[in-house]
């Protein structure tokens, strides 16, 4: 059969263009990148910050020069992007989409990668009680009209939950000028990076208060205050230990949630914890010819990461053009004691790459504990870590070359262990 | 400035009058205090077009109640809102509490509803494979249905407007005063109007402006109700809006579809003494929570992406309070309109507006205009209509809000149409821009933008609703 395109790749994000890019590099030549805004580069056009890049251009960018250096590379290779264009549906071997130029239009394609991102968690879906006043920003809504329209959000802030957009926006809106009062977070951890927490509260002594959430939001029109208490292990407010912040602002933290509409209508089969779709090792979904990368498969930390996982992607859609459909025998990789996830969820280890990395999270802090991959009841590998964190995604390889009867395995598993 | 009819209210009641009204020769003007139509209880109730069985027979209520469900039916076509009749179920989940559908059937006959059955465990279950699996019976109505409350008041109020009716905004009526000829009626803003009739459709504050004139005096007690709103991924979990039969503890909780295919639990029922508190609460949260349970076990609430609150105008006297004010001649209320408002809204102008008429020997006008076009919505293009569109104006292929798939010609149209929005809440009310699960964390800024193109107003001014509910502090360093 004759496709209209032979890849199409949804989303000009950190991982769209990383896939864009390295199915090019492997040899798929009629591509069409697709994108809802105006720009490429996604979320990394409004965090002005730095820290991005030092694992793939081993250089501390801001995210608008990571961003840059990917768009520059998409113009060379002269690969086709749609802006402004929003994909209405998708199946498998089929895109439409709407733009004001060509209006609405179907495309076959061979094969699709799904990079459409995540979207921040709303206050509504916290059912924190209260008014319903303007003020209430989820921490990126804050940092785009900060750092793209150059207007201030608020002056006095509090900032409920500790992901790493928010901890970024608390030393943001101090450097402008406004007071951050207080970062709340519910859990006993916090949900961001190590590095965030020193770099954007400590340095500015911005009181991050765990264990603690929000039960309260004051003022009809504009946010006048809002009431902060202790949560107990179950997570419910503890009486008496109400804290009040007088703010005109509150802004939302409270976590992100890969974006799979379109995924669904494919009928791509989605996981009930990464909320992203179930891939294998070669971050095909469970729809042939769909693959997905970046914060739609998994929320990530660092863009790096997902340039290298959406290069997998780009390499294994473009694989999949060239040669079809393959037969494969996924085996189940299991996540127990203390791993929460890992992606890819399965693995055929006799037609993967000669290594492969398993990412994965855990479920709660822990110290001294070591992370251990097993095939069947062998161990693979064991890895000693100071540290365990759910705010912080950890990886693990497996190698082909392994010493293994790989045709024996029928499961591998990931789970943590005490370091003995 | 002089008129023969001022409305105070611009509800759903008030926009229905006005409408009523506009069919007369009679020079009518309404006033709202809010920033915009549709801010009071009108924007935050269930939706739902009662079918008629709930009021007690013989009472006006009842009357306008089937009167009004049949006028929506044919409204909605002619106004161009969006309604469906869904049907309601009054579901039973005791055996000992099954005469209770019958007493409510039999009620509902008394009514001159149409459509109903008592349903056996089996066809419940069958019309309704969620439900709580210990529901023993129903009473099902067909002509209960679900409507756009927001949609309905702005169709009527852009057909009263089309009409000649006018409209101010942003001005809240303090006094009323008696003339010899007519009431004086003054206003925060400090406009005045002078006015042979007046009608009184100021929902929660109705009981406020009727003593203004009259020695019998209404009482309005606020009673607020807690809503949570949830994706449209789960809209489909009933196709019918459920009902509990009212018990001892209370009259329950229903669970509806809306009418954009979101699922919708609610209310609870709390007297206050503030007019202005929609506020939720933990209380009233968990409390939905787990009565709409009973109704439906398996509800997601990971899936919720608002909870809101509503105040209903509950009057002491139970009833609504419709017609003219016996020691004020002239003035006539519809005041008290607490559920089923809604349902009844364009039975109450009817009756209104004959009354008035009647006294005003007012004079049908020969060019009524009877049909009004809604907005244009994408997403319920067919392909060869929406190509069409995106080719006369490409800015309907642009979308801007992704969750509900809202485009920027359709931002535009909310806002440059008849009494359009001037408020980030009134775009969303008229095209659903930011109303879906994202609860526009995607596109406020760039609504914003385009409110502030299309209408001049500088982006730190832009609201989210009233004045004082600005999104901006200025400009950063």
């Amino acid at each position: 059969m004759k496709y209209d395109k032979d890849l199409i790749i949804i989303g000009a994000g950190p991982a769209g263009l990383a896939a864009a890019l390295s199915s090019k590099e492997n040899g798929c030549t009629n591509i069409l990148i697709i994108e809802r805004s105006q720009y490429m580069g996604g979320i990394l056009n409004q965090c002005i910050h730095n820290g991005f890049g030092l694992h793939t251009f081993h250089q501390e960018l801001t995210g608008p020069e990571y961003a840059a250096r990917y768009e520059k590379s998409i113009q060379d290779q002269h690969i086709p992007i749609s802006l402004n264009t929003m994909v209405l549906s998708i199946a498998a071997h089929s895109v439409t989409y709407v733009n004001q130029t060509e209006g609405l239009v179907t495309l076959t394609c061979h094969a699709i990668i799904l990079a459409m991102g995540c979207r921040e968690r709303p206050r509504g879906a916290l059912n924190i009680p209260g008014y319903r006043p303007s003020g209430i920003y989820p921490a990126g809504t804050a940092q785009q009209l900060m750092n793209i329209e150059g207007k201030s959000v608020g002056k006095r802030i509090v900032i409920l939950g500790s992901g790493d957009i928010g901890l970024i926006m608390a030393r943001r809106l101090t450097l402008e000028g406004s007071k951050v009062l207080a970062v709340a977070e519910i859990m006993p951890y916090s949900g961001g990076l190590k590095r965030n927490i020193v770099q954007c509260l400590d340095d500015f002594h911005i009181p991050l208060y765990l264990s603690h959430t929000i039960t309260q939001i004051e003022g009809k029109k504009r946010v006048e205050g809002v009431t902060l208490q202790k949560v107990g292990t179950d997570r419910k407010p503890i009486e008496g230990t109400t804290m009040h912040f007088d703010c005109d602002t509150l802004l939302l933290s409270v976590g992100l949630i890969p974006e799979n509409e379109l995924s669904i209508q494919a009928h791509v089969a989605l996981s009930p914890i990464t909320h992203g779709p179930l891939v294998d090792d070669t971050l095909q979904t469970s729809v042939a010819g769909i693959f997905a990368c970046g914060n739609v498969l998994h929320v990530h930390d660092l863009v790096d990461f997902v340039s290298e996982e959406a290069a997998l992607a780009g390499k294994m859609a473009s694989d999949y053009v060239k040669n079809g459909e393959k037969q494969r025998n996924n085996i189940p990789l299991h996540c127990k004691n203390g791993v929460r996830y890992s992606v890819p969820q399965s693995i055929d280890p006799l037609e993967m790459e000669q290594e492969i990395t398993i990412r994965f999270r855990v479920t709660d802090v822990f110290h001294n504990r070591s992370v251990a991959l097993y095939a069947n009841k062998t161990l693979l590998k064991k890895i000693k870590k100071k540290i365990l964190a759910p705010g912080e995604m950890e990886t693990i390889t497996i190698k082909k070359t392994q010493d293994i009867a790989w045709n024996e395995v029928q499961a591998l598993t990931i789970q943590t262990e005490e370091t003995v | 400035m002089e008129y023969d009819v001022v409305i105070i209210g611009g509800g759903v009641v008030g926009c229905a009058i006005a409408r009523s009204l506009s069919k007369y020769t009679l020079d009518t003007i309404l006033l709202e205090k809010e920033e915009d139509l549709c801010s009071g209880t009108s924007k935050a109730n269930s939706g739902i077009v009662h079918s008629g069985y709930d009021p007690k027979p013989g009472t006006l209520m009842a009357q306008l109640n089937i009167e009004g469900n049949a006028l929506i039916h044919t409204l909605s076509k002619e106004l161009d809102f969006d309604f469906k009749e869904n049907g309601s179920l009054i579901i039973c989940r005791e055996k000992e509490h099954l005469d209770q559908l019958k007493t409510l059937y039999n009620r509902g006959i008394a009514n001159g509803v149409k459509g109903l059955e008592i349903l056996q465990k089996e066809q419940v279950m069958q019309l309704e494979p969620n439900l709580n699996n210990d529901v023993v019976g129903a009473l099902l109505c067909k002509t209960g249905g679900i409507v756009d409350p927001f949609g309905m008041t702005y169709a009527f109020a852009e057909n009263a407007f089309a009409n000649g009716v006018k409209f101010q905004c942003n001005t809240p009526v303090i006094s009323v005063e008696k003339l010899k000829n007519g009431y004086l009626i003054s206003c925060q803003n400090g406009k005045k109007f002078q006015t042979k009739y007046v009608v009184n459709a100021a929902g929660l504050y109705s009981d406020v402006i009727h003593n203004e004139v009259s020695q019998h005096q209404l009482h309005i007690t606020p009673r607020r109700g807690n809503y949570m709103l949830f994706d449209k991924a789960i809209g489909n979990m009933v196709s019918h809006t459920i009902f509990q039969l009212p018990t001892q503890k209370g009259k329950g909780v229903l669970v509806t579809p809306t009418i954009h295919n979101n699922m919708m639990i609610g209310p609870t029922s709390v007297h206050m003494q503030d007019r202005e508190d929609t506020s939720t609460t933990a209380e009233d949260l968990a409390l939905i929570k787990e009565l709409a349970q009973k109704s439906v076990t398996a509800i997601p609430f990971q899936s919720v992406i608002t909870s809101f609150s509503g105040l209903r105008a509950a009057e002491d006297g139970k009833d609504f309070v419709i017609g003219e004010v016996e020691d004020s001649k002239g003035f006539f209320d519809a005041a008290g309109i607490k559920s089923p408002g809604l349902s009844c809204s364009p039975a109450i102008a009817e009756h209104l507006a004959k009354a008035l008429v009647a006294k005003a020997h007012a004079q049908k006008k020969p060019h009524f205009i009877k049909t009004r076009q809604g907005q244009v919505r994408t997403k319920d293009l067919d392909p060869t209509a929406y190509n069409a569109l995106i080719k006369k104006n490409p800015l309907y292929g642009k979308i801007v809000c992704r969750c509900e798939q809202i485009s920027e010609g359709e931002i535009i149209d909310a806002i440059q149409r008849p009494l359009g929005a001037t408020s980030l809440d009134g775009i969303k009310r008229r095209c659903r821009a930011g109303s879906g699960r994202c609860q526009a964390g995607f596109c406020t800024a760039r609504t914003m933008e385009i409110l502030s193109e299309q209408t001049g107003i500088p982006l730190e001014q832009i609201t989210k609703n009233a004045e004082g509910s600005e999104l901006l502090k200025g400009e950063i360093k």
